[in-house]
């Protein structure tokens, strides 16, 4: 022992900061958890608050909303899911077909910015443009003589809305992962099937799209792993009252019920729910993505 | 032969302009709000302003920084976004060091491995984590902000990957010249590796600059705001007021430019940054992300 310590006492010493506070902050509410299964009041502590068992997660299935944000969730990242895996991948085959450098890189400088931009700024920005009182999507619809739309205050638009803006943000970067695949195929490849006879179709059709199959098999387990997150940071800066019924999240939720209103024993036990869930689907998309596409994250 | 049919010219020439079009739906957004900010408040409440400012002024912008709240926010931005990064990049440095070495020389890496993989499977959430930081009387100091993603698991893991592609020869040699594992770290790994740290740092501090969300719970007084939950907290009020729920509309209305300008103020420091992100995150991401 105290010849194992000699010789790897410096490294960890050097571990210690990130343990500890890896400890406190990530370890320590793990054991939060519990208030769960409390009717937890921040005066009596975790100590002192009344046992209630899983009363708080029967609650959330026999609650008229729970139902509803459980849906609203799914649906949401559903559409999500589909549509950002449909887009990046046909953004990567349009451009892989660019021949010029410099029209390349200036249309991946431009479709990458909105991804390093907070969903505060594009909140801010999205509910100017969107506004029905003047905002200048709605002024170029009425210029067409369509009637302005309530893209934020009607709940069927609102998850229209949320979807798309969410593809408009990432369906860049998303695409990355593909166009580096796509650089990544061997051009003799292309140089056998054209001599063959094979049009530039039928070459994208017949060795583009199967080679980055496995890359999008391995997006779309991924990405089905985290069904359940459907946008925290974007919803809460989207959405209003008028659209909590069709716009209302998990995490949102969470946020408003637990924490605004000061239901914690509630809003954690919704939490647990969802991170219980999302644990599982995580380790079952790793297993499909190893079994399907043999990837691996270590 | 492979681009000379006449259809692939068809497409060639009608996929650069999809493209472009493309590229504008990015950035028009952006450039209407910038174009907003620019202009005369009567042009902004008449909603004639499209992409270029009508009727210029610059207004708005002396406004927003002779607004103290605005400045103090701004402030403890910064404050942050410096504080968080140079805390980060302190303690993930030096947990990489330890973790990239191998099982050999470091028995006792693995459990380590673990203690931090675990955490980026599961979390406690955010009222378990709401109630500590309140236990340990951090709400409304800037530890709150910077301490609790101090541990990035995922730099950690890019970090000691890339340690783990320094040659031995250099460490050993330092060692033989008789310094120590703090040595070694200081003077040989760090100006080794500062491109990759100078990558992680850069992106280290767009994650502080656009976090919010740890604001508005662990900030209880609006003083304390960094500026994205100062944002995040006005454009809520914006909202609520432009789909009726509030009735402060029509002074919401009138301030259109000023909010303009203040979201420009808050996207700037990511637009400076930009340049320099561009150049790393491609060959992170996908070092990151396929491995063969």
């Amino acid at each position: 022992m105290a010849a194992y310590w000699r010789k790897t006492w410096p490294f960890h010493v050097l571990l210690w900061p990130a343990l500890a506070l890896c400890i406190v902050f990530q370890y320590i509410p793990l054991f939060g958890v519990v208030i769960a299964f409390q009717d937890y009041e921040p005066w009596l502590g975790i100590k002192g608050s009344p046992w209630v068992g899983f009363a708080h997660f029967h609650y959330l299935f026999t609650y008229p909303d729970g139902k509803q944000i459980i849906w609203n969730t799914l649906i949401i990242s559903a559409f999500k899911l589909v549509v950002n895996l449909i887009i990046p991948i046909v953004f990567a085959l349009l451009l892989n077909e660019v021949r010029k450098v410099y029209f390349k890189r200036v249309v991946q400088t431009l479709v990458y910015l909105p991804h390093f931009l907070s969903w505060v700024i594009l909140g801010g920005i999205l509910i100017d443009i969107l506004s029905t009182e003047g905002g200048i999507i709605n002024r170029a619809l009425n210029s067409f003589g369509i009637d302005s739309i309530f893209f934020l205050g009607d709940g069927q638009w609102f998850r229209f809305t949320v979807v798309l803006s969410d593809v408009w943000k990432e369906f860049g970067f998303s695409a990355i992962i593909f166009l580096a695949t796509l650089v990544g195929i061997n051009p003799a490849l292309y140089e056998a099937a054209e001599i063959d006879g094979a049009s530039r179709w039928q070459q994208v059709t017949m060795i583009s799209v199967p080679l980055i199959m496995p890359i999008i098999i391995v997006v779309a387990t991924l990405s089905l792993g985290r069904i359940l997150d459907a946008g925290f940071d974007q919803i809460l800066n989207l959405y209003n009252p008028l659209v909590y019924s069709h716009g209302d999240i998990i995490d949102t939720f969470v946020y408003r019920e637990g924490l605004n209103n000061g239901q914690f024993s509630f809003g954690t036990a919704v939490g647990l729910f969802k991170s219980a869930i999302g644990f599982i689907l995580i380790v079952i998309s790793y297993r499909m993505a190893f079994k399907l596409a043999n990837y691996r994250i270590f | 032969m492979r681009y000379r049919s006449r259809s692939y010219t068809v497409f060639t020439y009608s996929n650069t302009v999809f493209l472009s079009l493309l590229s504008l739906v990015c950035i028009l957004p952006l450039i209407h709000v910038f174009a907003l900010s620019l202009s005369s408040r009567a042009a902004a409440t008449a909603n004639i302003v499209n992409f270029w400012p009508i009727g210029f002024t610059t207004d708005a912008y002396v406004k927003t920084l002779g607004n103290a709240a605005f400045l103090r926010s701004l402030w403890i931005g910064l404050e942050r976004t410096v504080l968080g990064t140079i805390l980060s990049m302190a303690v993930v440095t030096m947990a990489s060091y330890s973790l990239s070495k191998t099982n050999y020389k470091f028995p006792g890496r693995t459990v380590y491995i673990w203690i931090f993989v675990f955490t980026m499977l599961f979390s406690g959430g955010l009222i378990p984590s709401y109630i500590l930081i309140s236990k340990l009387h951090l709400i409304d100091t800037i530890w709150a902000l910077v301490l609790p993603s101090a541990v990035s698991v995922w730099n950690m893991i890019l970090m000691l990957n890339f340690f783990r592609t320094i040659p031995q020869d250099l460490e050993e040699a330092a060692h033989i010249d008789g310094a120590g594992h703090l040595r070694v770290l200081w003077s040989v790994y760090l100006p080794v590796s500062m491109p990759s740290i100078a990558t992680l740092s850069l992106f280290t501090m767009v994650f502080h600059w656009n976090s919010w969300f740890d604001g508005v719970i662990y900030m209880s007084n609006p003083r304390e705001y960094p500026l994205a939950t100062y944002l995040h907290s006005m454009i809520v009020s914006d909202n609520l007021s432009r789909v009726g729920v509030t009735l402060e509309s029509i002074d919401n209305f009138s301030n259109r430019t000023i909010k303009s300008a203040q979201i420009f103020i808050g996207a700037l420091p990511i637009l400076i940054v930009y340049p320099f992100l561009q150049k790393y995150f491609v060959k992170g991401i996908v070092l990151g992300s396929v491995k063969s």
